[in-house]
C-alpha cells in the first residue's frame, strides 16, 4: 500500500496503518437548524474516525453536505464529503471541492447519486456532466496535477483523500470486481461498500478483490446497517435495488417478538462486524445506522472496535 | 426517426379557441410512422374536433392536409396558395416541422398538435422507444452498439450504478438497464476485456449544451 | 357528461357495421326467424370488422348517428384471423376520443357472435338500442334524412 499520505486525513492515516477504521454517516437535515446536525455527530463522536455526510441522498432536497460537513468539523469531528454528480456539473462540483478545501475538509465520496424521480423533485432535471469514476478523476487530478479541469493551475491544491461506492451484490454480476478494478484505476483510494447482509457472497467477492491486488490499492470498508425490524428487512430484500438480504436473516428475526427485534438486528451487525473483521482486505467498517445513530456506540464496543485510536497530527 | 405523441385533444381544444378556421397540417415522415401525426391521425382529429364543436354549435371549421415534409421548405409551399383561407394551422408534425411551417409564413398562427418525445425505433406493434439524444459525438464504438447517453436515465459513461437489478433500470421493471446490455453485447462479441477501459470526460459542447447546432456541408451548398 | 341533446328523434339512429361471416348472416337468420329488433337499425355489410377504422366511427357519429356498433366473430374464429379484436382495439380507441370530447363513450360498442346466432343478433341490437334510448339522442344536430344515411 502507498504510505504516503495525501492529505491531513485521520481516516487515511487509520487506514494508512493498518488499523481497522470505523466511519459512519449523517444525514442532514430537511431544514436550515444545525443542531441536528452537531446533536447527531456528538452522538458518534468518540466512537468513529471519520462521518459520512450524505449528499440530498433519494434526491430529497436537505441541508447541503458541504455546509453540514463545516458543522461537523466545527464539532472536532472529521467529515467524509459526499458528492453525487446529479445535481451539478463540472463548474459546481470543482468549485465545491475547492470550497471543501478551503474548510480542510479532507476525505471524499464520490457517487453518482439516485434517480431524482425518487426524490422531491421528481419534475426537475439531472445533471450527469461527470460520472461517478470521472469525479473521482477530477478531484485526483485537481490534487495531484494542481489543475483544474479547464487546464489553469489552482493556487492551493485541495488535499483530499478520495473514495468511491462499490455494491458486492449489484447486477450484471460478472462485472463487480471489474468495476471495483475501474474505480480504483480512477484513482479512489478507499471504497465503502453497499450494506451487507449476505456475508457468504460479500466474502467471496472480497477474495476476488484480494486476487486481483485490488486491496493492495485501495482501503475496503465493509458498508453496515443494521435492521431496525423484520419489516425492514423484508422491505431492503424486496424494494431496494442492489440489496442482497438472505432469507436466514429475516428468519432469525421473525423468530423473535416485536420488541426485541431491533436488538437483534443490533446482534447480527455486530456478529457480522466481528466475521468480517478476520476477513483478509477488509480494512474498516461503514456503520450507516439510518435515524439510528444513537446505536453505533453499542455496535462499535460490542464489535471489539473501541477505543478508537489517536492519531498524532 | 423522430417519435413523437398526439397530445390531449383537451389541451388542443384550449389552444385552438380562439380561431375559426383551422387547418390541421399532417407530415408524411416520422410522425406517420409512429402514427401520431400522418394523414390517418389528421382525419381522425379533424373528425373529433369537428363533432365536439357541432356539438356545441360552435362554428369551427377544421382543414385537412398533410405534406410530404414539414422540415422542407419546397413541400411547404403548398400552403402557399391556401395560407388565408385559415386562421391558424395545428400541426402534427414534430417540434422542427411545427417551427419550420411557422418560419415560412410568419403571419400564421402555428399550433403543435403533437408532442415530440425523442429519436427512437418502432420496437413493437404501438411501441416506440428511445436510441439516440443526438449528443453530437458518438460513442456507440466503445459501448457495444448500445447507446448509455440516451438509455441510461443517469447517462453514465461508466456504468452501471448500483440500482441496476436483474436487468432493470432503478426507475423500474419497464426500463432496461443499458449497461447491462452493454455487458451482454460485450460477453456476446468476446470483449468484456473493453469494459475495464474507463471512458473519459465527455465533451458535451456537442450536446445540446454548445447552443443550437448546425452542419455545414461545403461541398454541397450551391 | 356534458352532452345536450336536440330535440329527439324517437327511435335511436344507430349504424350497425357486420361482418358478413358472422353478424350480417346472423341478422339474415334473425330476419327468418322473424325475430324483431329495432327499425332505425342501419346495418352495413364489411368483409371484416377488421376493416372498420376509428375514422369510420366518428364519421357515422358527425353524420348524425347516435350510436355506432360493430358486430364481428366470436374471438379466435375470425375468418381473417385477428381483424375483430383489432375492430375491438379501436372501439377503445373511439371510446376513449369520446371521452376526451365530452360525448358518452356507450355510444360505440363492439359485439362478438357466429352466424348461427340469430336470436344473439336481435338480443345486442336491441339491448344498443335501449342503451343509446337511455342516452337521449346524439348532440350532433341532425342532418336531413337522405344525407345521414350517406
Amino acid at each position: 500500500m502507498n504510505e504516503t499520505v495525501t492529505s491531513q486525513s485521520r481516516l487515511e492515516r487509520i487506514l494508512t496503518s493498518g488499523r481497522l477504521a470505523v466511519t459512519s454517516e449523517c444525514g442532514p437535515p430537511r431544514g436550515s437548524d444545525p443542531s441536528a446536525v452537531r446533536e447527531k455527530g456528538r452522538l458518534i463522536k468518540d466512537h468513529v474516525d471519520a462521518v459520512n455526510v450524505t449528499d440530498n441522498q433519494t434526491a430529497m432536497t436537505r441541508m447541503c453536505s458541504l455546509a453540514a460537513c463545516i458543522h461537523l468539523k466545527q464539532e472536532g469531528i472529521e467529515p467524509v464529503l459526499q458528492m453525487v454528480t446529479r445535481d451539478r456539473n463540472r463548474v459546481a462540483l470543482q468549485s465545491d471541492i475547492l470550497g471543501a478545501a478551503s474548510f480542510d475538509i479532507p476525505n471524499m465520496l464520490c457517487l453518482s447519486g439516485d434517480h431524482q424521480s425518487f426524490g422531491d423533485c421528481a419534475q426537475g432535471q439531472n445533471v450527469h456532466d461527470l460520472d461517478s469514476m470521472q469525479l473521482v478523476q477530477t478531484a485526483c487530478h485537481m490534487r495531484d496535477q494542481g489543475k483544474f479541469l479547464g487546464g489553469a493551475d489552482i493556487k492551493r491544491p485541495p488535499a483530499l483523500f478520495v473514495g468511491a461506492a462499490a455494491n458486492p451484490f449489484a447486477d450484471p454480476f460478472e462485472i463487480r470486481i471489474p468495476r471495483l478494478a475501474k474505480k480504483i484505476a480512477c484513482g479512489a483510494q478507499f471504497i465503502q461498500t453497499q450494506c451487507i447482509y449476505n456475508i457468504d457472497k460479500f466474502k467471496a467477492w472480497m477474495h476476488r478483490a484480494v486476487d486481483r491486488g485490488l486491496t493492495e490499492r485501495a482501503f475496503i470498508m465493509a458498508g453496515m446497517t443494521p435492521m431496525k425490524s423484520v419489516g425492514m428487512a423484508k422491505y431492503m430484500k424486496t424494494k431496494v435495488p442492489g440489496m442482497d438480504v438472505p432469507d436466514a436473516i429475516i428468519k432469525r428475526l421473525s423468530g423473535v417478538e416485536k420488541k426485541k427485534q431491533a436488538q437483534e438486528g443490533i446482534d447480527i451487525c455486530v456478529e457480522h462486524i466481528l466475521e468480517l473483521s478476520e476477513v483478509p482486505g477488509v480494512a474498516g467498517f461503514h456503520i450507516m445506522a439510518i435515524e439510528w445513530e444513537e446505536k453505533v456506540p453499542e455496535i462499535v464496543e460490542r464489535a471489539k472496535l473501541f477505543p478508537r485510536p489517536a492519531i498524532d497530527e | 426517426m423522430i417519435i413523437a405523441r398526439k397530445k390531449p385533444i383537451e389541451e388542443i381544444l384550449s389552444d385552438i379557441a380562439p380561431y375559426d378556421r383551422i387547418l390541421i397540417l399532417g407530415c408524411n415522415e416520422c410522425v406517420t410512422v409512429c402514427e401520431a401525426g400522418g394523414k390517418k391521425e389528421v382525419e381522425v382529429l379533424a373528425s373529433a374536433l369537428s363533432l365536439y364543436h357541432l356539438n356545441r354549435r360552435d362554428k369551427k371549421t377544421f382543414g385537412e392536409m398533410t405534406l410530404e415534409r414539414q422540415c422542407d421548405r419546397e413541400y411547404l409551399e403548398e400552403i402557399r396558395p391556401v395560407q388565408d383561407d385559415w386562421d391558424a394551422v395545428l400541426s402534427l408534425a414534430c417540434g422542427v416541422g411545427v417551427q419550420f411551417t411557422a418560419e415560412t409564413f410568419p403571419k400564421l398562427p402555428l399550433l403543435p398538435g403533437v408532442d415530440t418525445i425523442c429519436l427512437g425505433a418502432n420496437e413493437d406493434r404501438g411501441l416506440w422507444t428511445e436510441r439516440c439524444q443526438a449528443c453530437g459525438s458518438c460513442v456507440l464504438a466503445k459501448t457495444a452498439g448500445i447507446c448509455p447517453v440516451s438509455r441510461c436515465a443517469k447517462r453514465l459513461l461508466n456504468g452501471p450504478c448500483g440500482g441496476s437489478a436483474n436487468g432493470k433500470c432503478e426507475l423500474g421493471a419497464d426500463t432496461n438497464c443499458a449497461w447491462q446490455l452493454i455487458v451482454d453485447r460485450l460477453k456476446a462479441l468476446d470483449r468484456m476485456a473493453d469494459y475495464e477501459t474507463v471512458a473519459p470526460i465527455k465533451d458535451w459542447s456537442t450536446d445540446r449544451a454548445g447552443g443550437p447546432r448546425t452542419v455545414t456541408r461545403e461541398g454541397i451548398q450551391i | 357528461m356534458t352532452e345536450n341533446p336536440a330535440p329527439g328523434t324517437p327511435e335511436p339512429r344507430i349504424v350497425a357495421f357486420c361482418c358478413k361471416y358472422c353478424a350480417y348472416a346472423a341478422a339474415d337468420l334473425a330476419g327468418s326467424m322473424r325475430l324483431s329488433y329495432p327499425a332505425d337499425l342501419k346495418i352495413i355489410q364489411v368483409p371484416c370488422t377488421g376493416r372498420i377504422d376509428v375514422i369510420h366511427m366518428l364519421k357515422a357519429l358527425e353524420e348524425g348517428a347516435d350510436g355506432v356498433m360493430l358486430a364481428g366473430c366470436l374471438e379466435g374464429e375470425c375468418h381473417f384471423l385477428a381483424g375483430n379484436l383489432k375492430a375491438k382495439a379501436r372501439v377503445g380507441q373511439v371510446k376513449k376520443i369520446l371521452t376526451e370530447i365530452k360525448m358518452d363513450p356507450g355510444r360505440v360498442e363492439m359485439f362478438n357472435l357466429s352466424s348461427a346466432m340469430g336470436a344473439r343478433f336481435a338480443e345486442i341490437a336491441t339491448e344498443m338500442a335501449e342503451r343509446i334510448r337511455g342516452l337521449g339522442p346524439s348532440p350532433v344536430p341532425k342532418k336531413p334524412k337522405k344525407a345521414a344515411a350517406a
